[in-house]
């Protein structure tokens, strides 16, 4: 059995806590990080790649206006390509039920700082010729994008480990406490010390959060992916639809991505699986928006796990019951784009005991009433 | 132009036109689409991410090399697919 | 209470054996294949209008092949058969059993099971080499097919390389069918042969067989060349010629327009995969495969499997094992068991097992071959991802497992989902981290099992 005593403790491997593990290096603070099975294989490696600030909840938006400035720069801080392009992100509305909402998300953003263009039924076709007749209008983001999520959690790890970071893999924690002087998690294979404790467990982070008695409803939540085979260029920007029933983008070699619906959660193994008729129905809608993609062929479908809170945006913060344990879990289903500032506004948070993000809206304490568990239902709005 | 493949056999069916970026070309019954465009070309379409073009690999369904293009807009195994008449292949001026 | 629903995916030995043994005992089910007419891919029926006589097209196993489809058209009546159907998706159905997604002639369909046979065959096994993407190289089994379901041949001057018995079975299939390969290079060692040879002469049948196909290669003056190494087809944009080194070390050059190559097989698992079945690693052929046992069971109770697909046997093992398989089903349903005819089966399957181990140790998979392999060849040849690339990711980007591999070079991400790359791969991967390739695991199969439209065909 391994024994680690560090400065910080990591509980998840995604990229939240990878980037977290880079920013406490950064700092000098010496960091383990214990993730269960491979550092960005989870919900953060398997998620549609959208980089996007549009559709957020207003409460989000700093947060994410921070975290899109961090994407220009991520392949100079990885020293590799994560595919990041801001194609803009194009919210679709389909009804003008739907152009109402994102007239009234428009002027809220804009209060915000975040610019979006509204475009009526002759801009949008003129933009997209291709786009099929059941849509009528549009809200365009053109800073946001898309990259490859399948790189950045792992590019992460790597730079982490670079800087002298310890993460272990295949390492599930079994249980983590307090004992006045100091923080014990021990994991398989390893027991670590440390002076923090970082939660960023994802769709376990309620359990984490458990083990000092603090609530925090987290339901798990699966997206439903699909990829068609490579196509000539088509698909421009990343595309959503209010309701976020499906989203769809095209990828630098071609493969269209899209999802929509969930597929099924296995917590037991902590493994996620597409459900085919969830596949076929986000096909079908993915047609109705673009009809072009008729005749292509799809070769993967695919689902990941995360955690989602009853009200879609997650935990981050420090815990009310334990000091020197801080809380990044629960993200709802568009933690991608958040990853990297995550990870500095949780060095901030252990390093200064406040983060210059404000993060009022995403405190544990407004689930200190909860009773009982969560079921997560509905669209994950993309 | 010459074909890849050669009709060891004959086939005593009904000839079944079609046409290979539009050039007339003639297959029996029987034939899968794969053999029928091989026996008038090299290859059946480009490779997407480099140079060169393929041929199809496995002929069996399972290795997906031999996906094509019709004029009608369809995507189909050639090895797996039977030639019909009037079927308009799109290689894309491969295999000449 | 209704008749249970056992559903057969693939309809070739195996398949066609397991569906009999179940419509004898009264059941009716389901025959689910992507074939358009039973017989599977050994014994595949040409499509109507490309018949030829079964002696033309089968040679020694015409009358095997005669017998399974003459059975394939008597089931068909008396079972529900789904021909030119594609299963690409299983799940779990509540409170047991599966649900099966399917693609076929009626376009998308659900079928519930209640239990699962699954003889879903084998494919040949690729492994790189210089010039190995070029148009005009094929596996052997494509070789044979263009042969047998088409009457064409691949080329006008072919070449075999392989390194399984499948080499001397095409070789004479081309030249009694008037295209005689200009070559036929085995990239196993000759000594591997002659130290397998006592046990092969257990099966006296095959071996007689196996020993005609070399002889009347040799008397056509064409013998086939074993330990030949650096394979390499020549060409830039076509195959022009096959290079490849003798085992004293010298080169050779002959002229051709189309090379078959393949290096043994491997089994088509991905439907095992998605219902849920363990896997585990078969040390001699160096594959994951389904676990099996010798009954036909799989690790996941209501599932079953037979043929190919669970473990490279051949056409007279699938058999075999199909009818084994059903009579497990059987015995599972609660139906009367003939023990006898399940003891004289495991006879058979026993002595089968020595003979395919013999077999396995005359034709070793040429592993070492990967060595060789240039950091430009194409491994993943969907992706057109590199061994380099490859190599790279193992020492530069801490990939240690395969479906890490995948997600961060693409290499197994392409329309076939890794069947072609993915050993290569994993032989490539293990032995740039210096492990043994089982350490590096398999890609995981994700539905669907091969593509399938974005709009539903009409």
């Amino acid at each position: 059995m391994e024994r680690l005593t560090v400065d910080v403790a990591i509980i998840g491997g995604g990229t939240a806590a990878c980037a977290a593990a880079v920013a406490f290096r950064e700092t000098g603070l010496t960091v383990a990080l214990l993730e269960k099975r491979l550092c960005g294989a989870g919900a953060s490696g398997v998620n549609f790649g959208g980089v996007r600030q549009q559709g957020r909840d207003l409460a989000e938006l700093p947060l994410s206006q921070r975290a899109r400035l961090l994407w220009d720069g991520l392949n100079a801080k990885l020293g590799e390509d994560v595919g990041f392009e801001a194609t803009g992100h194009i919210k679709l509305a389909r009804s003008e039920a739907d152009m109402a909402v994102l007239e009234t998300y428009a002027r809220d953003a804009a209060e915000h700082g975040l610019a979006l263009q509204l475009l009526g039924p002759n801009a949008l076709r003129a933009e997209m010729p291709w786009l099929g007749s059941a849509v009528m209008g549009a809200s365009l983001s053109p800073t946001d994008g898309q990259a490859n999520p399948r790189v950045v959690g792992p590019a992460f790890a790597r730079l982490a480990r670079r800087l002298g970071a310890e993460p272990r893999e295949h390492a599930p924690v079994r249980h983590a406490a307090h004992d006045g002087a100091g923080f014990t998690v021990e994991a398989e294979g390893v027991t670590v010390r440390s002076r923090s404790l970082v939660n960023a467990a994802g769709a376990f982070g309620g359990v984490v959060a458990g083990w000092f008695g603090e609530a925090a409803p987290v339901a798990p939540l699966s997206p439903n992916m699909v990829v068609t085979e490579p196509l000539p260029p088509l698909v421009t920007r990343s595309i959503g639809v209010v309701g976020g029933d499906v989203y769809v983008r095209q990828t630098r070699r071609g493969n269209v991505v899209l999802g929509g619906g969930r597929g099924t959660a296995d917590v037991a193994d902590g493994l996620a699986r597409p459900v085919a008729a969830t596949s076929l129905g986000a096909m079908e809608k993915t047609l109705a928006l673009i009809p072009d993609l008729a005749h292509a062929q799809v070769i993967r479908t695919w689902s990941g796990l995360d955690g989602e809170m009853p009200d879609h945006i997650p935990v981050i913060g420090p815990s009310c019951t334990t000091p020197g344990l801080v809380h990044a879990f629960g993200f709802s289903g568009h933690g991608f784009q958040l990853g990297p500032v995550v990870g500095e506004i949780l060095a901030e948070l252990v390093t200064q005991g406040r983060s210059a993000s404000p993060l009022h809206p995403f405190r544990i304490e407004r689930f200190a009433d909860w009773r009982g568990p969560y079921r997560s239902e509905g669209e994950i709005e993309h | 132009m010459s074909g890849l493949f050669q009709r060891l056999a004959p086939r005593l069916g009904a000839a079944i036109p079609f046409t290979i970026d539009g050039m007339p070309a003639e297959a029996r019954a029987g034939d899968l689409l794969l053999g029928a465009i091989l026996l008038h070309r090299r290859a059946l379409r480009r490779f997407e991410f480099g140079p060169g073009e393929r041929a199809g690999y496995c002929l069996m369904g399972a290795c997906q090399d031999c996906w094509i293009g019709l004029a009608d807009g369809r995507r189909v195994r050639a090895c797996t697919t039977l030639v019909e008449p009037g079927m308009a292949v799109v290689t894309g001026g491969v295999g000449g | 209470m209704a008749e249970p629903v056992v559903a057969v995916v693939g309809a070739g030995p195996a398949g066609l054996r397991a569906t009999q043994v179940l419509v004898e005992a009264g059941l009716c089910p389901l025959l689910i294949d992507e074939g358009h007419r039973a017989g599977g891919q050994v014994y595949r029926r040409p499509p109507p209008g490309a018949e030829r006589p079964a002696s033309d097209l089968y040679g020694f196993e015409a009358g095997r092949a005669q017998t399974l489809h003459d059975l394939a058209d008597a089931l068909a009546p008396r079972i529900a058969y789904r021909p030119g159907t594609m299963v690409w998706s299983i799940a779990k159905r509540e409170p047991a059993g599966f649900a099966l997604n399917c693609l076929g002639p009626q376009g998308h369909g659900r079928i519930a099971a209640d239990r699962l046979v699954l003889a879903t065959g084998a494919m040949d096994r690729a492994l790189p080499f210089p010039g190995w993407t070029l148009p005009g190289v094929f596996t052997l089994g494509a070789a044979q097919i263009a042969l047998k379901a088409q009457g064409m041949a691949i080329g006008r001057r072919v070449a075999l390389v392989g390194a399984g018995p499948l080499l001397p079975l095409v070789a004479h299939q081309y030249a009694k069918a008037g295209a005689t390969p200009v070559v036929v290079l085995d990239v196993t060692p000759v000594w591997a042969k002659v130290r397998a040879a006592p046990r092969l002469a257990a099966m006296p049948a095959t071996l007689a067989k196996g020993v005609w196909y070399m002889l009347a290669g040799a008397l056509r003056g064409q013998p086939v060349r074993a330990g030949v190494r650096a394979i390499a087809v020549e060409g830039t944009s076509r195959v022009e010629a096959l290079a490849w080194e003798d085992a004293r070390g010298r080169r050779h050059r002959v002229p051709c327009d189309a090379v078959a190559a393949s290096f043994g097989l491997r089994s088509e698992a991905q439907a095992a995969d998605l219902a849920g079945c363990r896997f585990v690693f078969e040390p001699v052929t160096r594959q994951w495969q389904p676990e099996r046992s010798p009954e036909g069971r799989s690790s996941h109770p209501l599932v079953y499997l037979a043929g190919d697909g669970s473990g490279i046997g051949g056409a007279d093992v699938a058999e075999l094992q199909g009818e084994r398989t059903a009579l497990t089903v059987l015995a599972d349903l609660g139906r009367p068991r003939d023990a006898a005819r399940e003891a004289r089966l495991d006879r058979l399957l026993a002595r089968q097992a020595g003979f395919r181990a013999a077999l396995e140790a005359a034709y070793p998979y040429p592993h070492h071959l990967v060595e060789t392999i240039a950091d430009d060849e194409i491994v993943c040849r969907c992706e057109g991802i590199t061994a380099g690339a490859l190599r790279r990711a193992a020492t530069e980007r801490d990939a240690h497992e395969m479906n890490r591999l995948k997600a961060l070079t693409r290499a197994g991400m392409g329309r076939c989902q890794g069947r072609v790359c993915g050993h290569a791969a994993a032989e490539i991967l293990a032995r740039t981290l210096t492990v043994p390739v089982e350490t590096v695991g398999r890609l995981r199969g994700q539905a669907p099992i091969k593509p399938i439209p974005l709009r539903e065909p009409v």
